[in-house]
């Protein structure tokens, strides 16, 4: 091996500075309260240091290596370590570049709205964007596990930051459904597995071949995806409607991106990594979770047209798309990984863009519901025009980003001659279309029914535009991450 | 002298030096001078067991004559792995308590009974102690008895601030006077049949004893004297009361190491004196200790889910958790006692903490401390509820706290087991203890505080051992090895020496 070039910082240090950065912005906050500048630049500023660490971190892998760093030993052998795996490279390289457009908005929220408690909140916020990393990143099974727990720890105060009665009972729904499922489900899964191979380490081509038989595979698979609370697969989605109540940039970043992409990540990392797709497809172990993932993709989109409220309904389109990466996961094929990979980059991008744009109507005019949004289109042209691009990227229309991650999803389920989940993925589309273009389609073709002050806040509609730039970007420049995707299923 | 003299009178030493001072203690006028004696007394307890344990670590097992008289005569103390474990957790524990106590219980008793009160104080220190180091099975029961009626004064000791503390003393020294019997009625069956009083005496001769009735009459007697004491559900009723009525530093204390010693003692006679009858000690263990812990679990963690009252709920908490530290050594492999061991050290640090926590909040609120009165304590003390919030995260079990260590090596005894039935059990019943816990910290910081409750502030002075105890909650939950090593050795060192 020839060293090439003298890069800036060796992975090892990127992966420090990528974890150091969001907890330093989490700790110094509280320390700034007192000047509002400064604190309220720690968080972007944090944004970009993380990013740039991500970056390079996802060079290194995409390099062919394994950026490795190991911290201490718990006991017996179990490492508290990261080691960032193509998967993980991608979901680090999401949470740290939409946290950059999220923390500005954040800003412009927060500001726009009056809000109280705006050291707290920065300070967690900052906090969960580093268990999200340290999720991505982690290196075995068990610090995995011990990072999701912590973001729902974290988030909790952000879901209940208004302290009125609704979000005291949205915190408590929150906690009890993500800690419940987690520790009476996906604890004992981990465990399972250290018992019964006696390792937890993420190994291509997964470790559970040849140690655990393949009836109890399917059981197995259950007490992951269940257990895994936060990709939201129903039965075990009403957190995600309920933490709606949290301010908007917590809905964009942590309920669009960070926390629920963990779910959907941890997914897919257990079912590449541990189960191995190989032994997955031969045991047909997943064949369950395909149209259980099927059925909540249709069920949710279902809800989702009857929500009136923007947020709700953008939550509910969130849980049917958190459901194509799970889906990508059962299918068990090397494209439909890749798809499902690509999918978490792409639906986020767009996603958090719909987020972004639902806050800055709401800062700007105070409008919730989508009937209230009737000729708004005018007042505020180009937060509708990023709404618009946001949607077209998730329905999966060329030239945005979303359009790839549904090519391989469906290569991927054509290869599995799964015909009914080709019409699920189409249906979906179709409804996607109703339900995403109607405040759209409202905004600019219907009458003007209310008269509203819209404000003018240009740090909320600064992040919508260049998220929704990056939807179509992300269908012109995909070689890079497509590269990154096609790793994870070797 | 030699060095190895001084590490054969440690197990002596141990026990002796509380038990001695305890008479100056009454004899002392100034309450702070009582203290720093009781200071000393179970400072010098932590020494002695913490070079015990540094000498049993290398695998070597000490065995003491007490004034020199050999048993089977005289009574003999034996320090292996899980004795020097066990006395090690409780002299720390006991120490941060009298730590804690230095101001919290002059703050809460009359200034005339501060000496008796420490007086008890290392009594009781002295008699758990006892009850681990010795290998003598009456002689435990001499222990037994020091330590329950020091306890019971020191209970008594509440009623300054509620009466209540009167009947729970009471009930404390009925229902322990009963347990206590009946370990001592057990001891006499089994001395009637073996004629010896030592305990691997015993376990030697137990398996020749041919009136094969007398020893499961014997072992049944002992254990369910043992369970009492223990506080295994549903023996557990003394405890509520005993522990939310009884001053906060005692609260800390017995909270943290009372029940500790007794399942020790329990882990001894199934494990060791009966070790060679498995037949016998099977029935018990997959009958009764399993099932009970499992109940226990349960329903400990549901009336703590129903009650109000704080220091109550941490108690019916404290049974739940017992139940964990029993159903590990129920199942009786290794992996199971060694999470047992992990658990007693753990549980003691997460209940100390809880209790200095609520102690430090009822000092400041100057009124029994309800979930109702927390309102607003995230705010208003945040250095004292952020450690109960510690404390607490590692009661659930979140991970890089003590309390995730022990779950996850329960789980992983339980699994290697294939049991699968109770590792949902207690993962369902973990998942439930977050509702109680949780409700509290709810409460602490997203509601506002009750008007009545503007002057609260701070009690500084007892930062000191509450945060070491909720530091050590994190750095054991980072760095477990060291605790895991010597829970695996104390596991292999009490079936060791049955097989």
């Amino acid at each position: 091996m020839t060293q090439v070039i003298t890069p800036l910082m060796s992975s090892e240090t990127g992966i420090l500075i990528g974890l150091l950065a969001p907890l330093l912005v989490g700790l110094v906050t509280p320390l700034l309260a007192v000047r509002s500048l400064w604190r309220d630049a720690a968080g972007p500023l944090g944004a970009v240091v993380t990013f740039v660490a991500a970056l390079h971190v996802a060079g290194a892998v995409l390099a062919g290596e394994t950026p490795r760093l190991v911290l201490l030993e718990f006991a017996d052998g179990l490492r508290f370590e990261f080691a960032v795996t193509p998967l993980g490279a991608v979901f680090g390289l999401v949470a740290s570049g939409l946290w950059i457009a999220a923390g500005l908005f954040s800003v412009g929220y927060m500001r726009g709205n009056h809000e109280k408690h705006q050291t707290r909140f920065a300070a967690f916020y900052a906090v969960a964007v580093h268990a999200a990393l340290a999720i991505a990143w982690s290196g075995n099974l068990l610090v995995l596990f011990v990072f999701y727990e912590i973001l729902t720890f974290s988030t909790f105060p952000l879901v209940t930051h208004k302290e009125s009665k609704a979000a005291r009972d949205a915190g408590r729904l929150y906690m009890s459904i993500l800690v419940g499922t987690s520790v009476v489900l996906l604890l004992p899964a981990v465990i399972y597995v250290w018992v019964k191979t006696g390792t937890l380490d993420f190994v291509p081509g997964g470790i559970l071949a040849g140690y655990v038989a393949p009836e109890v595979v399917p059981w197995l698979l259950a007490c992951f995806a269940f257990g895994t609370g936060k990709a939201a697969l129903m039965p075990f989605h009403r957190w995600l409607p309920a933490a709606m109540v949290a301010p908007t940039p917590v809905s964009a970043l942590l309920h669009a991106v960070a926390v629920v992409k963990a779910g959907v990540f941890t997914m897919l990392t257990v079912i590449v990594y541990v189960f191995g797709i190989d032994f997955l497809a031969e045991s047909s172990g997943s064949d369950w979770l395909v149209w259980l993932a099927s059925f909540t993709i249709l069920a949710s989109s279902f809800v989702a047209i009857s929500k009136d409220d923007l947020k709700a309904r953008l939550a509910y389109s969130t849980i049917s798309q958190l459901s194509y990466i799970v889906l990508g996961a059962a299918i068990a094929t090397s494209i439909a990984a890749q798809g499902a990979a690509l999918h978490i980059v792409m639906h986020a991008a767009g996603k958090i863009t719909l987020f972004f744009c639902a806050g800055a109507i709401y800062v700007r005019a105070h409008l919730t519901k989508i009937s209230e949004l009737d000729g708004q289109g005018r007042e505020m042209p180009l937060v509708f025009i990023a709404f618009f691009l946001g949607a077209l990227s998730i329905i999966g229309i060329p030239p945005l980003g979303g359009s790839w991650s549904k090519f391989y999803l469906m290569l991927g389920a054509m290869e599995r001659d799964l015909v009914l989940v080709l019409a699920v993925l189409g249906l979906s589309s179709l409804l996607n279309i109703y339900y995403l273009l109607e405040p759209v389609q409202r905004a600019f073709f219907r009458p003007k029914t209310r008269q509203v002050e819209v404000t003018s806040q240009p740090l909320t509609v600064i992040p919508p535009v260049a998220t929704a730039i990056l939807s179509v970007l992300l269908f012109f420049f995909v070689d890079q991450i497509d590269a990154l995707a096609k790793l994870v299923a070797g | 002298m030699s060095i190895y003299t001084l590490f054969n009178n440690l197990p002596a030493l141990l026990v002796v030096v509380p038990l001695l001072l305890s008479p100056i203690a009454t004899l002392i006028p100034s309450g702070r001078l009582a203290w720093v004696i009781a200071l000393l007394g179970t400072g010098v307890s932590v020494i002695a067991a913490m070079l015990l344990c540094s000498v049993t670590a290398s695998g070597i097992r000490i065995t003491y004559f007490l004034g020199n008289w050999p048993p089977p005569w005289g009574i003999e103390f034996v320090v292996d792995g899980a004795t020097s474990l066990t006395a090690m957790v409780m002299a720390t524990l006991a120490f941060l308590a009298t730590l804690f106590a230095g101001r919290a219980l002059a703050a809460e008793i009359a200034a005339k009974d501060v000496g008796k009160a420490y007086a008890a104080w290392l009594l009781a220190c002295g008699g758990l102690y006892g009850l681990v180091m010795t290998a003598d099975a009456f002689n435990l029961f001499v222990f037994l008895e020091i330590s329950a009626l020091a306890s019971v004064i020191l209970i008594a000791l509440g009623a300054g601030q509620d009466r209540r503390a009167l009947i729970a003393a009471y009930n404390y020294l009925v229902i322990g006077a009963v347990g206590a019997t009946f370990y001592v009625i057990g001891v006499g069956f089994i001395y009637a049949v073996t004629g010896s009083l030592n305990m691997a005496d015993l376990a030697q001769r137990i398996p020749d004893v041919e009136a094969g009735s007398i020893i499961y009459v014997g072992f049944g007697f002992m254990v369910a004297g043992m369970l009492v004491k223990a506080a295994v559900f549903p023996v557990h009723i003394w405890l509520p009361a005993a522990y939310s009525y009884a001053p906060a530093a005692v609260s800390t204390l017995l909270a943290a190491i009372a029940t500790k010693a007794a399942i020790y003692v329990l882990a001894r006679i199934i494990f060791t004196v009966f070790g060679g009858v498995p037949e016998v000690t099977a029935l018990a263990l997959e009958w009764v200790v399993v099932p009970l812990s499992i109940a226990g679990i349960f329903l400990g963690t549901i009336m703590a889910i129903y009650e109000r009252d704080l220091k109550k709920m941490l108690a019916f908490s404290s049974i739940a958790q017992i139940g964990y530290i029993t159903l590990g050594m129920g199942i009786a492999t290794g992996a199971g006692i060694a999470a047992g061991f992990i658990h007693i050290g753990n549980h003691a640090l997460i209940k100390g903490g809880l209790f200095m926590a609520v102690g430090g909040i009822f000092l400041a609120t100057g009124a029994r401390v309800s979930v109702d009165s927390m309102a607003g304590i995230g705010r208003k003390m945040p250095v004292t509820a952020a450690a109960f919030l510690i404390c607490g995260l590692s009661l659930i079990g979140l991970p890089l706290t003590a309390g995730f260590i022990s779950k996850l090596y329960l789980v992983r005894a339980l699994l290697d087991n294939d049991n699968l039935l109770i590792v949902g059990l207690v993962l369902a019943s973990s998942a439930l203890s977050v509702v109680y816990l949780w409700k509290i910290v709810e409460v602490m910081w997203v509601r506002s505080a009750r008007v009545d409750a503007m002057e609260i502030s701070e009690r500084p002075a007892l930062y000191i051992p509450l945060w070491l105890v909720a530091i050590s909650n994190i750095w054991l939950g980072l760095d477990a090895g060291w605790l895991v090593g010597a829970a695996e050795a104390a596991a292999a060192s009490l079936l060791g020496a049955g097989g």
